[in-house]
């Protein structure tokens, strides 16, 4: 009952009689207690989703369903549900209870959807390898000793594992098309503006983008066309019409384009290299142009990210300071310790850091040098990035220089850590949008994916061009 | 002392935070209130909830457009949000939503009087928009600070000055003519004891000719007019002094103890917050375009400046003129009254006179004042028409309509008898009734005796039982002994 991929298989069988939802709620709930291991929920809702299970199935005998009755989606500890915890993986928001909810939420719900529960992630979604976790780290079901990505590690291991169909994750740099690449899972990041921020818990707010994670394309563009578009409550949401994904396959011949320095670097797994030059002569013998190009900026792209990313964190993150909600230390006697005390327990190591970071580029002194410098850069980035898609449709990456890392590898230079995303934050820094599809397995058995960009705004034709590789 | 004082040169700019009157706040849905029950007006953006993000209120741009207009600044087209950070109890998101680099309106100026009476213009550097904090009471419970988050998000206006100001006279009459402003504008209430207008006063001195400031000192928490004068003047005297004595000024933050008349420090420069400024990235660049400016322009109601200007042309006195324009209520009132009546001298001296001091009595604002204007331009017509005399409008008639706000005052006028005779046929009947009645004395009036017309006058009111029309009796009286 839980193996399918996409939403059709599902609603096939309920219309049938094969099974209910809420017999499939049931196996869901039976699974996610079998791999429990894997710590990729962090609170299932059991009973939430029992009750929203014998609603739907009313509503599926009476014609009355939305699009979505029968997917199962688990939500990212990072998105709001009202009445419902949410703490970003935060010790600091240890029993926070949201009083609304995200309008990808009541999106997701109009249309009859079913929130199994919330998944790990690393805190407050700064991470590569979901190891930042107050609740510990999320294990690859595909190999336990491996790390499953992050920052949307627990979502990307709950659709790996089928604990559900799909899963919303948040990619500020990555943390979507990341974790997908090392679970074999489909991870898309919309155009920065086409899905509301709206209860989402901000990290980087012009860089963090809402997206799904899930094993078919189908799901991949239901999910995405229920979320996106205008929303009252945020914004820097585009009012441009969200276009849907044409149904039938596209062959015809695009133009390609890939970094040709990103390839080789010395970073890159020998393995990620060699599927991928056999990927560009395999879509070069189907017809479609690929060329390498320059791309001088690419030395610069992760320290704009770092700088730009820390220093809107470090104010995102001022508002858990022990006094309106969230962690207090129990040492703190005043303002000022309540303040120190509450921030330096509630927060982990990884967070400081980036709170120290993003408020040293900020200050007066080295705000030129740092904070202004890199959005200069980063206009620059956009613009070069503007006129390739003049001239090409998609960018072509790897999503990861290599397939998943070792649990255990101790990340002590978090310099080395952030290398990680050397392809991903290209198109956070840009806006643009982009996905990563799991077309390759090394030879440990361990996936990688490869990852599309397209230009702003352009999500149905690069999920359109996506079918050409994933035919579900 | 004075000699010494003379020899300086104090620089003085004001920094002005208007509260603005929208009904919700800045950034939410949320209403803005003063005096509701504490923390009743939240919600979770108001909270900074994780995952709450600002909504910007177009009724905050529309205001402060309105005062860029009516301060002839210029108007920027792109604006900016930034973050100001800085961790405070009653700011819950740990910054404020702002302008840094991108204030709405750049230069413009107001007019005021200087201390001599005349006048001066004070430019402005800037006006930006920005959200106001919660309010923290430390002396409520005696161990904690009690938070109310109503305040916090209620869109501000806030004003900088050019440091142009020589004293603290002048900054007064700045502060009430940016208080008028913003009432006639009705972007605020512009209190200030409610704290919706707020003031800071940046100060320094230096040896009268030399071009480079001296060290500033910035004085806060002042909470009336009088009390920023009072500092600037506290300050001025308190630098000089410190200068002559052999010290230096250092820069540092004071507050003004309104019992002593005296300012204290508050904190010294190294205490100072590095507010880390930059774009705030949840919320677009809202951009002003040149029709908008121009439709808020049409629809600007008069300014004091314009009625002062419309009411001297109207031949009224420059002390008419003032006091009509103090407010705007009172400005509205008038203007009112005018539609109906074209004597404007006497639609002002009703104001002046019987309705001033009906409120004064009553320590009233004219928002409570019972009678329409229009009845008023009616009590100026019966008076001016002759068929009521000044003192019975302006008496008897008055007081009647206090009593019964609604009647018509001619009706009333009958009713209580005091409608005056100024029919000339039927006047002509007394007037000649009394020259009969003494003959002899025409014919002293006749051989130049003119001192007994007032004895004819006399017989004319008590033959009408007083509703003569007393010009009109007059004239007969004279016309016939003229014969």
């Amino acid at each position: 009952m839980t193996q399918f991929d996409t939403l059709t298989e599902v609603q096939e069988n309920l219309k049938n009689g094969a099974f209910t939802c809420a017999q499939m709620i049931e196996a869901f709930l039976e699974r996610i207690e079998k791999h429990q291991n894997l710590n990729a929920f962090v609170e299932v809702y059991a009973h939430d989703a029992r009750s929203r299970a014998t609603v739907i199935d009313a509503k599926l005998k009476h014609g009355t369903a939305g699009k979505l009755a029968g997917l199962v989606v688990g939500l990212k500890d990072n998105i709001v549900y009202r009445g419902h915890k949410v703490t970003a993986a935060s010790k600091m928001l240890e029993g926070f209870e949201s009083l609304f909810s995200a309008t990808v939420v009541e999106r997701l719900l109009e249309e009859d959807a079913i929130i199994i529960g919330r998944l790990n992630c690393d805190e407050f979604a700064m991470g590569s390898a979901n190891k930042f976790s107050h609740y510990g780290p999320v294990k690859n079901p595909l190999n336990l000793k491996k790390v499953p990505g992050g920052s949307s590690g627990g979502s990307a291991a709950a659709v790996a594992a089928g604990l559900c169909h799909a899963a919303l994750g948040s990619d500020t740099g990555g943390s979507i098309r990341q974790p997908a690449s090392f679970t074999g899972t489909i991870g898309f990041k919309p155009t920065y503006g086409r899905v509301s921020r709206h209860g989402l818990i901000a990290f980087a707010s012009s860089f963090d983008q809402i997206g799904p994670f899930a094993r078919s394309l189908e799901n991949i563009n239901l999910l995405y066309e229920t979320m996106a578009g205008p929303d009252d409550y945020d914004n820097t949401v585009s009012q441009k019409e969200v276009e849907t994904v044409p149904p039938e396959q596209n062959e015809k011949p695009r133009k390609i384009a890939y970094f040709k320095d990103a390839l080789t670097s010395e970073h890159i797994d020998k393995e990620v290299k060699e599927a991928t030059f056999e990927f560009i002569e395999d879509l070069k013998a189907k017809g479609h142009t690929v060329t390498g190009i320059e791309f001088p900026l690419l030395d610069y792209l992760v320290p704009i990210y770092y700088i730009l990313t820390t220093a809107e964190a470090s104010s995102n993150l001022a508002r858990y300071d022990g006094i309106h909600f969230g962690y207090r230390s129990e040492n703190a006697h005043d303002l000022e310790s309540t303040y120190k005390l509450s921030r330096t327990e509630g927060f982990g190591a990884e967070v400081k850091r980036r709170i120290l970071l993003g408020t040293f580029v900020l200050s007066s002194g080295y705000y030129e040098a740092y904070y202004g410098k890199a959005q200069k850069a980063r206009r620059l980035v956009s613009d070069k990035t503007k006129a390739i898609f003049e001239e090409y449709d998609f960018i072509l990456s790897p999503t990861t220089p290599h397939a998943a890392f070792d649990i255990s590898a101790e990340s002590t230079d978090p310099t080395k850590m952030y290398l990680e995303d050397i392809f991903t934050v290209h198109a956070n820094i840009t806006g643009i949008p982009s996905v990563s599809l799991p077309l390759f397995q090394n030879s440990k058995k361990l996936p990688f994916g490869m990852q599309f960009s397209a230009n702003s705004f352009q999500e149905a034709d690069l999920l359109n061009f996506a079918k050409n590789f994933i035919n579900k | 002392m004075e000699d010494i004082l003379k020899s300086y040169e104090p620089v003085i700019g004001l920094e002005i935070h208007v509260q603005l009157n929208t009904a919700s706040k800045a950034y939410s849905s949320d209403a803005t209130s003063y005096g509701e029950e504490p923390n009743s007006k939240v919600s979770p953006i108001t909270l900074g909830h994780p995952g709450t993000l600002p909504m910007l209120n177009e009724g905050v741009l529309e205001s402060a457009v309105k005062l860029g207009v009516a301060c002839n600044c210029q108007i920027r087209e792109v604006n900016e949000f930034a973050r100001k950070n800085y961790f405070y109890a009653d700011l819950p998101k740990g910054y404020q939503i702002t302008q840094d680099k991108t204030p709405i309106c750049n230069g413009g100026f107001v007019e005021i009087k200087d201390a001599n009476g005349a006048d001066k213009k004070i430019n402005l550097t800037r006006i930006h928009m920005e959200e106001d904090s919660g309010k923290s009471s430390h002396d409520i419970d005696p161990f904690n600070t009690l938070i109310d988050l109503n305040r916090a998000g209620t869109p501000l206006l806030e004003i900088v000055s050019e440091p142009e100001f020589k004293d603290g006279t002048e900054a007064y009459n700045y502060l009430s003519e940016m208080r008028k402003l913003v009432r006639y504008l009705d972007i605020s209430d512009g209190n200030m004891e409610e704290g919706s207008l707020r003031c800071d006063v940046n100060i320094s001195v230096k040896p009268k000719g030399q071009k480079e400031f001296g060290t500033k000192v910035e004085v806060k928490n002042l909470n009336s007019f009088r009390n920023v004068q009072k500092s600037i003047d506290f300050e001025i005297k308190r630098q000089v002094e410190l200068i002559e004595s052999g010290g230096t000024v250092t820069q540092q933050t004071r507050t003004f103890d309104a019992g002593s008349g005296k300012t204290q420090v508050l904190r010294a420069k190294e205490d100072a917050h590095d507010y880390r400024y930059f774009n705030e990235p949840d919320l677009q660049p809202v951009i002003v375009k040149e029709d908008y400016i121009a439709s808020v322009k049409r629809n600007l109601p008069a300014l004091p400046k314009e009625l002062f200007a419309k009411y001297r042309k109207l031949k009224l006195s420059e002390y008419d003129a003032n006091l009509l324009t103090e407010s705007k209520e009172l400005a509205s009132y008038y203007e009112e009254i005018i539609e109906h009546t074209q004597n404007y001298k006497g639609a002002a001296n009703w104001i002046m006179g019987s309705i001033k001091s009906y409120l004064n009595e009553r320590a009233a604002s004219i928002a409570e004042f019972p009678l329409q204007a229009k009845t008023i331009a009616e009590l100026q017509i019966l008076v001016d028409a002759g068929k009521v005399s000044n003192s019975a409008a302006t008496g008897e008639l008055f007081k009647a309509l206090l009593e019964d706000p609604e009647a018509s005052p001619s009706e009333l006028a009958q009713k209580l008898n005091l409608i005056q005779e100024s029919n000339e046929d039927e006047l002509m009947a007394f007037v000649k009734q009394a020259l009969s009645k003494y003959p002899d004395k025409v014919e002293a009036y006749r051989n130049g005796k003119k001192g007994v017309q007032g004895l004819f006058m006399g017989e004319v009111m008590k033959l009408s039982k007083g509703k003569a029309d007393p010009k009109v009796a007059s004239k007969l009286v004279t016309q016939e002994l003229e014969k």
